[in-house]
């Protein structure tokens, strides 16, 4: 079942010269893990901002083509409504968090919707449970480091119960462990909840062993959009200067030099499992 | 360039982030500060150009202590560019905010049109002259902020996390600026998690974990080691990883970059031992 569909979308923002996206065209699945990376500038993140209707209710501006995300024509129903299907965790938590306690945080966007309270506690307890941060209830969001920080950026987010969840460079500020535990959550969501993911990233090293479907975007446009192991081989992802993971460029490498391996690996753990074969062999 | 006596640091709020270090910086030494969240590493370099002054032991920069030099005056020496670009930029277009540092400075206007042009130039920014910087993407916003600090054309430069939110080319081209920063002559300090790209850098690597230096070597020595990673939470790069999987093999571990693991696997088949 389709949860997106964009036809020939292009969107230029307000006081803009050139277009943010164009004629992107693209469908995502239900329950995919969908990772959504190019270079900075490429428009992701106001793709994005299209799929949860910031973009054309909030940032305005000039939107073409068509947008369809879980059932709903974007461009006719208001922010709220779009946020209880598609949730949105940004790059960094600081600019997401601001109440006095970690619970009135989760909270907050179900009080807004009138929730009735014995729900928002029930969701806020399953929402902490979920994302491993239910001992931190009653600290304040401010005093926790990055990685917690995150954790309760997300559980805000996934508290609304949504079909779709959108995460635009969640690590960026997470060290390598805090980064992977974050992937982790994530991937937890995916295939436990059946939460449809779209990760934006450019860590690729650590996030391509979860994907299912890889888009890549350069000025704008889609340039590629498929299964991750074909999309890493491709010669476009390298000659746009994504970040191939390093266990795909030596599979590269080494067929240069006439060693094949039976498939195109895309974490280290697959990696040494296919060069075992090689080497014993 | 820089020493670091005995320093320990601890903040209003109790919390105490440096504990009993010690470093010397070689001048035209490029170095990287590597560690966990909350290991310390922000607070030490926030102590090169004095905007903390140690609680305890001292801190010389070309030999004068931060205690008896200001901020001002040691900023000029120490360029600073922030973790989150969003603290340092505030100015209402990309040229203006990059003349701002160089206006308090007190350069002649001439020479500050040409420094702006160069700065603009070297990062690729030239089209946004006249743009606000919050109009950018964040990864356009980290190269504003790295080329105001540029601009004055400090001594040591101290970059805190330069690869957040920037793409592969970027960093490609970011690792070959500092290389050619380095090379002429420059003292570079970053605060990185990035260890794909200190991989690839090969700077002197200095491990911070609790407020305490852990190790303090060549990039491939310590980012090789699985123990000194674990103690500080780096996680290898992902071909170091995919060597250690192997050790039992008889493949070296000490690989850090995808050209020296294919040399190492072609070595390993064509010396018989399959």
């Amino acid at each position: 079942m389709l949860i997106i569909e964009t036809k020939n979308l292009t969107y230029t923002y307000p006081g803009g010269i050139k277009p943010s996206i164009r004629d992107v065209s693209l469908t995502i699945e239900k329950g995919e893990f969908v990772i959504l990376t190019g270079p900075s500038g490429c428009g992701k993140t106001t793709l994005c901002r299209c799929f949860n209707g910031l973009i054309p209710h909030f940032y305005a501006g000039q939107l073409e083509g068509e947008l369809t995300v879980a059932g709903l024509q974007v461009k006719e129903h208001p922010i709220y409504e779009m946020a209880q299907r598609v949730g949105l965790v940004f790059q960094n938590p600081e600019n997401q968090l601001f109440a006095l306690t970690v619970e009135k945080d989760v909270a907050f966007g179900l009080e807004n919707l009138g929730t009735p309270r014995e729900e928002i506690r029930k969701r806020v307890d399953w929402a902490l449970q979920m994302t491993g941060i239910e001992e931190l209830g009653e600290r304040a969001p401010h005093e926790l480091s990055g990685g917690q920080q995150q954790r309760v950026a997300i559980a805000c987010v996934l508290a609304m119960q949504p079909d779709i969840m959108v995460f635009d460079e969640p690590t960026s500020f997470l060290d390598p462990l805090g980064a992977q535990k974050i992937f982790e959550v994530i991937n937890e969501l995916n295939k436990k909840l059946g939460v449809t993911v779209i990760l934006v990233e450019h860590r690729l090293d650590l996030a391509s062993k979860y994907a299912d479907h890889v888009i890549i975007m350069d000025e704008g446009r889609i340039v590629l959009n498929g299964k991750p192991k074909e999309i890493f081989d491709s010669e476009t992802a390298r000659l746009i200067g994504v970040g191939i993971p390093k266990a795909t460029q030596l599979w590269q490498i080494l067929r240069e030099n006439g060693i094949k391996l039976e498939r195109v690996p895309t974490s280290s753990e697959e990696a040494v499992r296919l060069l075992r074969e090689v080497l014993k062999a | 360039m820089i020493e670091v006596k005995n320093v320990n640091f601890t903040y209003p709020t109790g919390v105490e982030a440096l504990k009993g270090v010690s470093l010397s910086i070689r001048n035209g030494e490029f170095l990287a500060i590597m560690g966990q969240n909350g290991a310390g590493k922000t607070t030490l370099v926030k102590q090169f150009n004095g905007l903390l002054k140690p609680t305890k032991g001292e801190v010389l920069v070309d030999g004068v202590s931060t205690r008896d030099i200001s901020v001002a005056r040691l900023a000029r020496k120490v360029g600073f560019v922030f973790q989150n670009p969003d603290h340092q930029l505030f100015s209402e277009t990309v040229e203006e905010e990059i003349a701002f540092a160089l206006r308090n400075f007190g350069f002649k206007e001439s020479t500050l049109k040409k420094r702006v042009t160069w700065a603009l130039n070297l990062l690729d920014l030239t089209e946004y002259r006249k743009t606000s910087p919050f109009m950018l993407s964040g990864g356009e916003r980290k190269r504003v902020a790295l080329a105001s600090v540029l601009a004055w054309n400090p001594k040591v430069v101290i970059l805190d996390e330069p690869t957040i939110g920037q793409d592969h080319r970027q960093k490609e081209i970011l690792r070959q600026f500092i290389v050619q920063l380095n090379a002429q002559g420059k003292t570079v300090v970053i605060v990185t998690h990035d260890v794909e790209f200190v991989a690839e850098c090969s700077p002197r690597v200095v491990l911070m974990a609790q407020g305490q230096i852990v190790a303090d070597g060549d990039a491939k020595r310590i980012l090789t080691d699985p123990d000194v990673a674990l103690q500080a939470s780096i996680v290898p790069p992902q071909i170091t990883q995919i060597f250690l999987g192997l050790t039992d093999l008889g493949l070296p571990t000490d690989v850090i970059d995808v050209s020296e693991a294919t040399k190492a696997l072609l070595e390993y088949l064509e010396g018989g031992n399959c």
